[in-house]
């Protein structure tokens, strides 16, 4: 059994009360900060850690909060992006949901550190019961003197709220989400200024995924270097890792980076293996914007080591044989998926969630859409697959924010993976419609 | 990114406690930042408004909020779950989304479609259901699923949906609110 940092009490009963998760040792790391701490104390520990960002990118957290600007007079906010769209991913919700007073102490100690007198929870709008048992939350927090005015007599001021979206995954990429907060469309900005200097109105703004911020209650409690001892090289803690698709045992499991892939799918304690008794067919490790791994390079990476659930084992080979670890959003497909439907499934979600403002994004993730609807539908051409890549290609790198991205690789890695799949669409245009095409072969070594 | 024509409706008025709740909104900005919570104040409008924005009430929002209407527009315009139509008294928002598709979301929307004789998008005659398709709601594990106001139903089934259906029906189906609980 691995150690749980985060969700470790998150079936005890009441624990979502402040009582409760007060007696099972909540709100020290607060206590610990603002009584002995300096802010800067604090970032010294979250650097020491190790911590890199849970909403996707991995950043490390404690340079990414050395980078905000401190220009005197001017306020500094700190944002918690519990915006939580990427398909796949139902992490944070579960932490929200079971334990809100971690994330609400999380902030408190992150908000002390970077010298944020008003902080923000920004959370999709369809999780709108969570928004109330955070309201909740906040104030009991307030009412037991942990918000507010002058916390714990440290002279440090603190105000939370929640803010809630109303529909729109753009709006988790941190400047749109930046202007969602601010009342407006969630259209992403052009960066430079990047938040860290100019964010939520124009003032140094730091965002931080729910479970970065709620992990640096641990942090805090045992000292970053414990953190850091827990994992393999730059992939250190414990990550929550959301499993769905076609496992016996879906849910949200907290994993000691470095547990073996081949371990999390098929050990009781995670997924419990294949539904059904099927064969494993792809898995899309870390949501729906990281490449698709056939099964042949789930357990193994290319060069025959084991693949690991760290950033650089599920990475390793680069796009041509690897992944990413991404927000955490296991999905695994069993032999009966078909490839192209789901790639064609994704692509309609990036076109439906681009903002519209950049022309590769806007009209490529529609061309995809299209292209692989005809070939689902038995009417491909075999020049299709080529095209798919070569939009994918422009998308790439030319576009505002990482969604152009997100939205090409998907669709590049399963060409690349699966091409024999994609061509038996074209060749067999009616049993297409009807039954899948089965397990690839494993390339076979020339 | 949605392109969606709204209607004019009904006149519009917040009742007193939304009203309320919406300047309690306000305040959590600050000074001359209360636009900020324009996206709040429109899901209690929506919920007021019989689950959709029509005109008269985005531009009471703008009223309220004392902004122009057309910066009401272009935010309620922009998020899924804004309706710009009038909608059925329960909405059965279905994820069709990768990880829910492949534990059978397509097979249980196609049921409840065929059961209530609509499509996706549509309302039905007596006014009591409409059917949305909707992107990943963060309930990937527990597949199928779909949210009807406030709530996610999980791990949904043909049986299931018969029931939910029944009891709404029936009245028997919470669907929630924005207001303050
Ligand atoms: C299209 C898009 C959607 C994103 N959605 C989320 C999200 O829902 N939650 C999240 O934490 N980060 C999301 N991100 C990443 C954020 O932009 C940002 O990197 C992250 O919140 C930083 O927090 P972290 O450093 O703690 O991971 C998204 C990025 C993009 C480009
Ligand atoms: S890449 Fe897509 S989502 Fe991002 S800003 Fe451009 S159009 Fe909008
Ligand atoms: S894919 Fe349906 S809830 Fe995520």
């Amino acid at each position: 059994m691995g150690r749980k940092l985060l969700i470790e009490h998150a079936q005890v009963e009441g624990i979502r009360t402040y009582e409760v998760y007060r007696k099972q040792g909540g709100y020290r790391s607060v206590e610990k900060a603002l009584k002995t701490m300096s802010p800067d104390g604090v970032l010294e520990e979250v650097k020491k850690s190790g911590l890199r960002g849970r909403g996707g990118a991995g950043f490390p957290t404690g340079m990414k909060w050395s980078f905000l600007a401190k220009p005197e007079g001017v306020p500094r906010y700190l944002l918690c992006n519990a915006d939580e769209s990427e398909p796949g991913t139902f992490k944070d919700r579960y932490l929200m949901e079971k334990i809100p007073h971690l994330l609400i102490e999380g902030m408190i100690t992150s908000s002390y550190a970077l010298g944020a007198n008003t902080s923000y929870i920004y959370i999709r709008g369809e999780y709108s019961w969570i928004v109330f048992i955070l309201e909740k939350a906040i104030q009991e927090a307030y009412a037991n003197g942990w918000l507010g005015k002058n916390i714990l007599g440290s002279g440090y001021d603190l105000d939370l709220y929640v803010a809630p979206g109303a529909g729109a995954y753009i709006c988790g990429e941190e400047t749109a989400l930046i202007e969602s907060l601010e009342g407006k469309r969630g259209n992403p900005r052009v960066k430079p200024p990047f938040p860290a200097v100019k964010g939520l109105w124009a003032s140094p703004t730091v965002v931080n995924n729910v479970e970065t911020i709620a992990a640096v209650v641990p942090i805090i409690n045992d000292g970053g270097d414990e953190y850091a001892k827990i994992g393999i090289g730059k992939s250190t803690g414990t990550k929550l890792i959301s499993a769905g698709g076609n496992i016996n045992r879906p849910g949200v499991y907290e994993i000691e980076l470095g547990v073996p892939v081949e371990e999390f799918i098929y050990s009781d304690e995670y997924c419990g293996g294949i539904k059904n008794g099927k064969k494993l067919k792809a898995c899309v490790p870390g949501g729906s914007s990281v490449p698709i791994l056939p099964h042949f390079l789930i357990n193994k990476t290319a060069n025959g080591e084991q693949r690991l659930m760290t950033y650089e084992s599920l990475s390793d080979g680069g796009f041509v044989s690897g992944s990413m670890l991404g927000s955490g959003g296991f999905i695994v497909y069993d032999e009966d998926q078909c490839i192209v439907r789901n790639t064609w499934n994704f692509a309609r979600f990036y076109r439906h969630e681009s903002c519209g403002q950049c022309s590769p994004c806007r009209e490529g993730t529609g061309w995809m859409e299209k292209v692989l609807w005809r070939m689902e539908n038995g009417q491909g051409k075999l020049s299709d697959i080529d095209m798919l890549v070569d939009i994918a290609k422009k998308i790439e790198g030319n576009t505002i924010c990482p969604l152009g991205d997100a939205a090409a690789w998907p669709v590049a890695a399963a060409v690349r993976h699966f091409r024999e799949e994609f061509e038996w669409h074209v060749h067999e245009p009616k049993a297409c419609m009807e039954r899948n095409y089965g397990l690839v072969r494993e390339p076979v070594a020339v | 990114m949605t392109t969606t024509s709204a209607t004019h409706g009904t006149p519009f008025q917040f009742s007193e406690a939304a009203l309320a709740e919406a300047k309690a909104l306000m305040q959590k900005f600050p000074e001359g930042k209360h636009k900020s919570a324009i996206l709040r104040i429109l899901h209690i409008a929506q919920e007021e408004n019989h689950g959709w924005l029509s005109i008269a009430a985005m531009d009471q929002v703008a009223a309220v909020m004392g902004i122009q209407p057309i910066e009401v527009y272009e935010v309620a315009t922009f998020y899924s779950m804004y309706n710009l139509q009038p909608v059925g008294n329960y909405v059965l928002e279905f994820c069709h989304t990768g990880p829910c598709a492949i534990e059978g979301a397509e097979r249980i929307i196609a049921y409840t479609q065929q059961k209530l004789g609509i499509a996706t998008g549509e309302t039905t005659a007596d006014g009591v259901f409409t059917i949305k398709e909707v992107e990943c709601l963060g309930a990937c594990g527990y597949a199928p699923m779909m949210q009807v106001g406030e709530f996610y139903h999980e791990h949904l089934t043909e049986a299931k949906i018969d029931q939910f259906l029944e009891d709404c029906r029936a009245g028997k189906i919470d669907k929630g609110t924005w207001k303050m609980h």
